[in-house]
């Protein structure tokens, strides 16, 4: 597989189909292009979890010829903190090369389809503050900030000092 | 969060004339549409002249048309020209207390989201969100 594939202007001719196994290297070099870092047991780890049980989807997106161009993962989660089962949405990857052409939106509608034949009715997803890019994307899908908030901390070494990554 | 009343009107302007971008609109038009002083308009319309949102249209039928990337260009951009956002913390009194330390760091995180939101926000993005509230409140009038 490929992560190359000029789809600028139409998204006519893709497919969106689950993932197979011989996905996952075309899917780590896809995911390096993007990255810059190579993460190959992560995503053997990711198909295992995502790729092959219920209410969990890892959808590939396929260019006319059938290279690779595209990728998202998704799930259903239940009452975190209260909250009713839901989407969510925590990986996705366009071949930068082929942006603009439709492959994100078309990933992002297939999987909202297939949390809704889940029993779900919202599909939420997490983001660095700083990642504008897809930031906007999933606001161009007509995402918005929820009721809910991201919170986080520095944990200290284990000596108990702090692990000066904030100051 | 409340914006300036030049930041609104940058707003109303940008974004009426970038949902039909082939139309041109007088700045009297768009001031009645939104209840807005013309003056003030003709104020704001310049920045975004200078700044390449929009461009003024000469002769008869004239007025203002859309001229930037209605995909590319986001909220904060507008806003960004009209008043400071997210643009750190002023150096004030207390600032190097503990407790102004603090405050500074609850400030920043607030100042953090609002940049990040607006500048996840193109004018297409809000262009779409307004046809969908829109579509949403007429669905509430049939339903009533």
């Amino acid at each position: 597989m490929t992560g190359t594939e000029n789809l600028t202007g139409s998204a006519l001719d893709l497919v969106i189909r689950n993932s197979k196994p011989a996905d996952v290297p075309g899917v780590v070099k896809l995911d390096e292009r993007i990255t810059g870092l190579n993460k190959s047991e992560y995503w053997v780890d990711m198909f295992e979890r995502y790729g092959r049980r219920k209410n969990r989807f890892f959808l590939i997106a396929e260019g006319p010829s059938g290279g690779l161009v595209g990728f998202i993962i998704g799930e259903v989660r239940a009452w975190e903190f209260g909250s009713p089962p839901s989407g969510w949405i925590f990986a996705l990857g366009v071949d930068p090369e082929s942006r603009l052409g439709g492959i994100g939106s078309k990933l992002f509608s297939s999987m909202c389809s297939c949390l809704t034949k889940s029993g779900v009715d919202t599909v939420r997803t997490m983001l660095a503050r700083d990642d504008e890019l897809n930031m906007a994307f999933f606001r161009s899908q007509g995402m918005m900030g929820g009721p809910f908030i991201q919170l986080e901390m520095d944990l200290p070494n284990p000596d108990g000092k702090p692990n000066g990554k904030r100051v | 969060m409340r914006l300036q009343k030049a930041t609104r009107c940058a707003l109303y302007a940008v974004l009426e004339l970038a949902k039909e971008s082939e139309r041109q609109i007088s700045a009297a038009d768009i001031a009645e549409k939104y209840g807005i002083s013309a003056n003030h308009l003709a104020k704001v319309l310049r920045d975004l002249t200078r700044a390449g949102l929009v461009e003024s249209m000469r002769g008869a039928g004239g007025g203002y048309r859309f001229s930037g990337n209605a995909k590319r260009v986001t909220l904060y951009e507008v806003v960004h020209m009209f008043e400071d956002v997210g643009q750190g913390v002023r150096p004030e009194a207390g600032d190097d207390s503990p407790i102004g330390r603090a405050l500074n760091r609850v400030t920043t995180e607030i100042d953090e989201i609002a940049v990040s939101t607006l500048k996840s926000i193109t004018l297409s993005t809000l262009l779409k969100l307004t046809d969908r509230l829109a579509a949403e409140q007429l669905l509430s009038d049939k339903n009533s």
